[in-house]
């Protein structure tokens, strides 16, 4: 279901009307379209967005909102090249054993994005062909980039 | 795919490691290789050697100290990072700086892109041999890092934007030398085209090597002059305009080989589009103040801070307090040297960042170099990644 401001927006009232379920909400603030997506539509949500343009994964990120759970908001950025046109999903995933599925057959580019999330957040990818860590040594212990990581690390 | 490890006894293949410790990597990059004979069977690279965990960093800091750790990231083209920053604080903000400082950060972030270039240059010849060519570049590169100390005090690390505008006016003789160093620029880069864009050697170097197709490129996140060399003709500054970019006339080259000599001869296309703009913005200058009027979030002039009771009073605030950022995120994007430069910057509401993440073209683009070098020579290694044009600052931030 979307808010009543978004069905001006194509992206959000076609994917509206092709399966109500798969939208969880959104906004558009500052000129930037942002749609929330429930986890367990993650790739379904993809997938159409993919066929309907939005060729370039540009980055997957996250933010820690620790202690509200779900504590992440792993956000898609997205970009339609002949449109020129940006689009951000964001899923909210948490709990001991955050998991999301891969989205590498849909973007190959997601590869490296969904390692650098493993490593530094500690998010799990599902069909991920190689889940390891990519920007620290292979025997890290924690994932520095939550909240309750200390910044200057543990000593 | 799983990670490289050693073959079984009795294999074909032998695995061979390629760094972190290399001239040819530029920086702390490390691929393993298989290889058959000098044949490459798969690359895998590994990164984190640089890793100085920027955006931990950033969280801890204020909103303006965070651009201090901006250069960093992408060394070679910190004015580059500074904008793409301030930009998205700009647009938590609803904060517009003035025409002066717009056009000022367009001349500059053009100069960056030279600066870079002249780098990727250097390097990039003198990795397949043209050692002369890296003297040629640097020397040009010299009189581009003394005009940015001249305007910011520091060579590379310039951290000389603000969010609402730049940090001080320039000095008097800084657009005298920037008109003098674009009379003569145009003239050296017909020096390096003269040395290379001919050059048998050169040409057997690069010409169909490391081609990757427009449609893989972009599924693997590929951006930038490696994405132009391929036919495909997007360029944010053109597409998704920022900081006046849409009052600029210049084109964008494209090729359509997707080769190295292709992306070389992009990037030389691009070096001489910027000395155009350079001079666009030289000549339409507009007149005025350097910094938006926003008296909570943009220091005040010193000597009003020294007259004024308000401006004392703002300026202590926001220099031991730091300003607020209403909450919301922004997803900022620009055209770096390297591809699409973007910050994704979180508020809270707070006087630091709740999150910033860069996303760096250098890390999606490093993605695709597997593609492009299986099946070939490891002397194709060298000559790809060169014209991949990474900086390792920015691909483990």
């Amino acid at each position: 279901m979307i808010p009543d401001e978004l069905r001006n927006f194509p992206e959000a009232s076609q994917l509206e009307e092709q399966d109500p379920s798969l939208l969880a909400g959104g906004q558009y603030d500052r000129g930037e379209l942002t749609l929330e997506v429930s986890r367990e539509k993650l790739a379904a949500a993809c997938r159409w967005f993919r066929g309907r343009g939005y060729n370039l994964l540009s980055s997957i990120t996250a933010t820690d909102l620790h202690p509200i759970e779900p504590r992440f908001r792993v956000v898609y950025h997205l970009y339609a090249i002949a449109e020129h046109q940006p689009l951000r999903l964001a899923v909210r995933v948490g709990g001991a054993d955050p998991r999301l599925e891969s989205m590498i057959p849909v973007w190959p580019a997601a590869n490296w994005y969904e390692r650098e999330l493993f490593d530094l957040f500690g998010i799990r990818f599902d069909g991920h062909p190689n889940l390891k860590r990519i920007v620290l040594p292979d025997d890290w212990e924690g994932h520095p980039l939550r909240k309750d990581y200390p910044t200057e690390g543990i000593r | 795919m799983a990670s490289i490890s050693t073959p079984p006894p009795g294999a074909k293949t032998m695995v061979l490691n390629m760094g972190p410790q290399h001239p040819s990597t530029h920086g702390v990059l490390r691929l393993v290789l298989e290889l058959d004979g000098e044949t490459v069977v798969r690359c895998e690279p590994h990164i984190g050697y640089l890793h100085t965990g920027i955006e931990k960093t950033a969280e801890a800091k204020g909103w303006w100290q965070a651009i201090t750790l901006t250069d960093r990231i992408d060394y070679l083209c910190p004015l580059t990072n500074n904008l793409c920053y301030v930009l998205a604080v700009e647009k938590l903000l609803g904060l517009e700086p003035p025409p002066r400082a717009q056009w000022l950060r367009v001349l500059l972030n053009e100069l960056t892109r030279l600066n870079s270039h002249l780098v990727w240059l250097g390097t990039h010849a003198m990795d397949l041999g043209a050692f002369t060519v890296l003297l040629y570049a640097f020397r040009e590169r010299e009189d581009i890092l003394k005009m940015f100390e001249t305007v910011s005090g520091q060579r590379m690390m310039t951290s000389y934007f603000r969010v609402g505008g730049v940090a001080l006016e320039p000095p008097l003789d800084f657009f005298g030398r920037v008109r003098k160093f674009i009379s003569y620029f145009p003239s050296k880069i017909d020096d390096y085209e003269a040395l290379l864009t001919k050059n048998c050697i050169w040409i057997g170097r690069t010409k169909d090597v490391g081609y990757i197709s427009a449609d893989d490129g972009i599924a693997l996140g590929l951006t930038g002059p490696c994405l132009r060399a391929v036919g495909v003709d997007w360029d944010l500054r053109k597409t998704n305009p920022y900081s006046s970019y849409d009052k600029f006339d210049f084109k964008v080259p494209v090729r359509t080989e997707g080769d190295v000599y292709a992306r070389y001869l992009v990037r030389m296309d691009e070096m001489r589009e910027s000395t155009k703009i350079i001079a666009q913005a030289l000549e339409g200058m507009p007149e005025g103040p350097v910094k938006a009027e926003a008296p909570h979030i943009v220091l005040p002039e010193r000597e009003r801070m020294k007259t004024e009771m308000e401006a004392l009073i703002y300026h202590f605030k926001i220099v031991t307090e730091g300003f607020r950022v209403p909450p919301g995120e922004v997803y900022q994007a620009v055209e770096s040297p390297r591809g699409q430069t973007a910050y994704y910057v979180v508020s809270d509401g707070a006087t630091r960042p709740f999150r910033m993440y860069v996303r760096s073209p250098s890390f999606a683009n490093l993605q695709a170099l597997p593609k492009m070098v299986e099946g070939r020579l490891i002397a194709d290694v060298v000559a790809v990644v060169g014209s991949i044009d990474i900086v390792l600052g920015e691909v483990d931030r």
